[in-house]
């Protein structure tokens, strides 16, 4: 363990100086003396590479011998390292949380003013990002709603054919800042640097139209296609988004224009499927031998909806709710997630209650990300999960396993604004559940009295070889006591 | 006397805060023939049951000295009979407190004047029931942290807490500590009397209770020590609502737990309740009027801080500003408006909309209505009571108050529970004509976020103007968790210990830790330091291995003095310098 003050053994040097071996190519970039590097040092015998915790002097700040400019985690300890020489820091090479090899150049200090350029320079070629720390307005976000490849049109994908995308997910529309202010709270500010969100293009639903870390992680999740209009958003997938809803009437219409834009390149041409989009339609045809049958049902969602407001800041988003209501739903019903033997023998009923969730992929395909044992992990854990599995989707980094060991799948529609729909059944699996919107609706009370509830329709289809229809029938009356009663999926 | 320091020292660290369960040794120094002849009949080493130590350690000499020990002192003591006691002490914080166990067990006969809790601000509204939260989210912290468990094998399941559940475990906890002290100070024979004191004259006290007829009287003392405490600080312009804009008193009772909190204040306070906050969900934004935050740690470690308790968790910060206006919300509802001031300028430079506010910008002394007037003392312009190293009230014109002396918050010497406890003991020697002065520069804080933060002595920006100043070299030791084989195997391994020493005689001036379990750590070097032990004296020391206790051992041992020690015994120079700023216990 080292202890007292390391003088930074690496520190500063000329880089005009000799210096051994392998960087030795490299040296000659340099200008004699005028710049100097700042070495990633070693902090003990066995350090063979250190990550920089934290600059403590920015680009432009002026640095003092002896003075400590940067912190080194090294494999023991992180450590002050202080400068050997005097001047103007003028470059960072390796940023805040990289690591680099001992003895590899960090930074460039610049002698006086003059030599700064110099000091940029020469960090551009080791490939550090010069000077500006100030330059994130990369990933300022997709502006102009770029023409989301309208995922929407294919509607079924390979592993599973949900005829429909999935977004699931009743919320309010975002309520916009008269004041024209951004208000985020820290984890959103937090969240949006590391994952390269602009806030100014994220409508808040946050009180007072605030953006949480969950509207950050929803337009990180939908960044691909949905641009501002947090509704809008043709991002079918929108499965993480808590955004889309079911106050579906608006998104309905701009929805579908919103992908027309290359229509007319299209017109009077045929194109040949692509590799995926030839696996849905095997998968079409392949659902036509299995007899399907559909069984309808209401469900009233204000207790779901109010219990959605509570969790949202919490990062729970609709997606999660739903699936983790089937999933408790699924317990009581193991017909409903097993599945017809290949020879169409017998019923294999399966271990774990596996929700496929479907989502648009941002260039056309359709995956079906799976929500393992949705009954018995918890609603913020299954929250977490889907983020990222939503987040690896787009980035085509699931695993096998991580969409096509599903069960039981769901397709929501209900973003855009559609009441009820039929989906076909992803072949190997008992049943599929088409959510609509959920919207005001006037109703006939038990009391005799004219109320008005937000009633969503949902639409199960089944193969009846093995379910039938008061199975399926049973199975929605305990979905719709388990959303009705929704604090059970707290537990 | 550097024995009787080394046991006060010694049980002021058992005592500060915590409770403890097991065997208590109560070793009591031959001082004077008088306290010999006390002791006649000394009772063996008691194993104590699990009772806090300020009550449990002195209850053991309680059951041993009581009548006729103080009728020998109020029979030297020739004027004793005059008055209804030897002692009154105004106030029964943890400051309180330690001197009537103290003057007891010197012999005194002690009444304590309470008007609100008995415990003061440690027990009910401080220390205690903020230790019960951060012990509970701490928990929740910890097993949330999914990457931490699995790198040591651990899964667990869905994490969930009861907030009411958590807010009365430190409701529960402050009721127990509460009940303990009351009882140490009834097994004493100490009579607690109801009511706000006031001063008639030196040594005469009136005590009541606003509207109330029943309670109340007037007691003289030969003595009397002023230990009212403090208060939550608020700055003009913020409104305390109780509901969305409140201190430190409304927060222990985690009534709700908003989803965005601004935390006015960087200090101890603000930092346990934003290590609260965040491991409870809540998102913290910091508002420090300094241009860093934590203004009074030691720099370096201030920026490790920074790094473990700030970066990574859902919390921003504004530095360099005063929160100049605060408008209230509902909750739920309308969210809390406060404006931000540039703290040198004075020109408005942002506002923050937040679900509630804390203000945790220190504490002011409650010295009101103690009609100084009477003894012809007046509080500073802060309202904390002026007095001298031994204690002692002094008057307005510099001279001292005979008769009267003030401890704890309410002098703002030190800011702390224990301080106060000591200065209380140090009050009590001086009564008893035993003239002492507590080093303050012995007194350790901590700060009980996750990981902990602990120091004694100067931080290292003192230390080098003192070594300019008086002109010596300044050493500087320092280690980190990382290498540490236990803070390893629980997988804490962030968090450093410094010490700053004088490389000429070897003399600890401070120690700084941050990491895991700091708060206990510390007082290896606040003995040391309170003992007057020098580097080359503790050094070869053992530590039992593997321990985290070894930080502190390669501390000591990564020590290096100039000159090689000649057996010059006299080095141990006191340290002219102030204390850290006035702060809070939190």
């Amino acid at each position: 363990m080292q202890v007292t003050r390391v003088p930074a053994k690496a520190g500063v040097s000329s880089s005009a100086k000799a210096v051994p071996s392998i960087r030795a190519g490299r040296r000659c970039l340099v200008v004699p003396n005028a710049v100097k590097e700042v070495f990633m040092p070693a902090l003990s015998s066995t350090m063979t590479e250190g990550k920089i915790v934290s600059w403590l002097k920015s680009v432009g700040d002026k640095v003092k011998k002896g003075e400590a400019i940067v912190v080194v985690e090294s494999d023991k300890a992180d450590m002050d390292v202080e400068s050997f020489s005097e001047g103007i820091l003028g470059a960072i090479v390796v940023q805040e949380g990289e690591r680099a090899g001992v003895g590899a150049p960090i930074a460039f200090v610049a002698e006086n003013a003059s030599d700064l350029d110099d000091a940029k320079k020469k960090a551009a070629a080791f490939g550090g990002a010069p000077a500006a720390p100030a330059a994130p307005a990369a990933p300022a976000a997709p502006a102009a709603p770029a023409p989301a490849p309208a995922p929407a049109a294919a509607p079924a994908a390979a592993p599973a054919p949900a005829p429909a995308p999935v977004a699931v997910a009743p919320a309010p529309a975002p309520v916009a800042r008269t004041d024209g202010r951004v208000v985020a709270t820290p984890y959103a500010k937090q969240l949006a640097k590391d994952l390269k969100v602009d806030l100014a293009t994220i409508a808040g639903t946050g009180p007072n139209g605030r953006i949480t870390a969950a509207d950050v992680e929803a337009r990180a999740a939908g960044k691909a296609v949905a641009p501002a209009a947090p509704i809008a958003a043709p991002a079918p997938s929108q499965a993480a988004a808590p955004a889309p809803a079911p106050a579906p009437a608006k998104p309905a219409a701009p929805a579908a224009p919103a992908k027309g834009t290359t229509v007319s390149e299209l017109r009077g041409t045929t194109k040949p499927f692509t590799t995926l989009q030839a696996a849905v339609a095997r998968n079409m045809n392949e659902s036509l031998k299995v007899p399907e049958f559909r069984v309808s049902y209401s469900i009233v969602t204000d207790k779901l909806d109010a219990l959605y407001q509570q969790l949202k800041p919490k990062g729970v988003t609709m997606t999660a709710l739903l699936a983790k209501a089937c999933g408790v739903a699924l317990a009581k019903h193991p017909l409903l997630y097993a599945a017809c033997t290949p020879d169409g023998n017998g019923i294999t009923y399966n271990a774990n209650i596996n929700v496929a969730l479907a989502v648009a992929m941002p260039d056309g395909g359709l995956i079906t990300p799976v929500l393992k044992n949705a009954d018995s992990t918890d609603i913020y854990q299954i929250s977490r999960n889907w983020a990222d599995l939503v987040k690896r989707a787009r980035s085509k980094q699931l695993q096998p396993d991580e969409y096509n060991s599903g069960n039981f799948t769901i397709s929501n529609l209900g973003m855009f604004g559609v009441d009820t729909f039929d989906a076909i059944l992803p072949p190997g699996t008992a049943a599929i559940l088409a959510v609509g919107g959920s919207k005001p609706t006037v109703v006939a009370t038990p009391d005799g009295m004219i109320g008005v509830k937000k009633v969503m329709n949902v639409n199960i289809t089944a193969d009846h070889r093995i379910v039938y229809g008061a199975d399926a029938a049973e199975f929605l009356q305990t979905l719709k006591s388990v959303i009705e009663n929704p604090d059970q999926l707290t537990m | 006397m550097a024995a009787s320091m080394a046991a006060t020292q010694q049980r002021l660290a058992l005592g500060a805060k915590q409770a403890t369960c097991g065997p208590a040794a109560w070793v009591r120094p031959a001082k004077t023939t008088v306290s010999a002849k006390r002791n006649g009949a000394v009772i063996p080493d008691v194993i104590l049951g699990c009772v806090p130590m300020l009550a449990g350690s002195r209850r053991v000499t309680a059951s041993r000295a009581p009548q006729q020990a103080r009728s020998a002192v109020l029979a030297q003591a020739a004027s004793g009979d005059k008055f209804d006691y030897d002692l009154v002490i105004i106030g029964c914080g943890v400051g309180g407190h330690g001197a009537a166990l103290h003057a007891v067990e010197c012999g005194l006969k002690v009444a304590v004047i309470e008007g609100h809790d008995i415990g003061g601000t440690c027990v009910n509204r401080g220390c205690v029931p903020s230790k019960a939260l951060l012990a509970a989210s701490g928990r929740v912290r910890e097993m949330r942290d999914k990457t931490h468990l699995a790198a040591m094998g651990v899964q667990v399941g869905a994490v969930s807490f009861d907030r009411q559940g958590i807010a009365s475990h430190a409701k529960d906890l402050a009721t127990t500590i509460q009940g303990n002290l009351r009882r140490s100070l009834e097994a004493l024979g100490v009579d607690i009397l109801i009511g706000q004191a006031k001063f008639v004259g030196n040594q005469r006290v009136r005590y009541g209770l606003p509207g109330r007829v029943d309670v109340g009287g007037e007691v003289t003392a030969r003595d009397v020590i002023i230990a009212t405490g403090s208060v939550p600080f608020v700055p003009p312009g913020i409104p305390i609502d109780g509901k969305t804009v409140f201190t430190s008193d409304h927060a222990l009772k985690l009534e709700w737990l908003p989803n965005w909190i601004a935390i006015i204040g960087s200090g101890y306070i603000g930092l346990e309740f934003s290590d609260v906050y965040t491991a409870l969900g809540t998102e913290v934004t910091f508002i420090e009027a300094v241009d860093n935050l934590m203004p009074g740690f030691d720099r370096e470690i201030a920026r490790l801080a920074q790094r473990l308790l700030i970066q990574g968790r859902p919390i921003d910060y504004h530095t360099g500003v005063i929160a100049s206006k605060v408008t209230p919300g509902v909750p739920g509802v309308k969210p809390v408006v406060i404006e931000l001031t540039d703290f040198k300028t004075k020109e408005k430079v942002d506002e923050i909309e937040v679900d509630a506010c804390l203000v945790a910008t220190g504490r002011a002394p409650y010295t009101n209505g103690l009609n100084l007037g009477a003894i012809s003392a007046a509080t500073d312009r802060r309202g904390f009571v002026p007095v001298n190293e031994k204690m002692q009230v002094l008057d307005t014109l510099g001279n001292v108050v005979p008769h009267v002396y003030c401890i704890g918050d309410a002098n703002g010497k030190y800011m702390l529970a224990h301080a106060a406890s000591a200065q209380g003991i140090s009050a009590v020697e001086n009564i008893c004509n035993r003239p002492h002065v507590l080093n303050h520069l012995s007194i350790p804080a901590a700060c009980f976020t996750h990981p902990e933060v602990s120091f004694v002595g100067v931080t290292q920006e003192k230390a080098e103007e003192m070594a300019k100043e008086q002109g010596f070299k300044l050493g500087v030791s320092k280690t980190s968790f990382k290498g540490n084989s236990k803070a390893l195997a629980e997988k804490e391994g962030d968090g450093m210990a410094k010490m700053l020493y004088r490389k000429d005689t070897g003399e600890i001036l401070g120690v700084h830790i941050i990491g895991l379990h700091a708060a206990d750590l510390i007082h290896e070097a606040s003995n040391a330091i309170a003992t007057g032990q020098r580097v080359q004296d503790i050094k070869f020391n053992v530590h039992a291995h593997p321990t985290l206790s070894e930080v502190l051992d390669e501390l000591f041992k990564g020590a290096h003095l100039d000159a090689p020690q000649n057996g010059h015994a006299a080095s141990t120079v006191p340290v002219a310098a102030k204390p850290q700023p006035a702060v809070a216990a939190a």
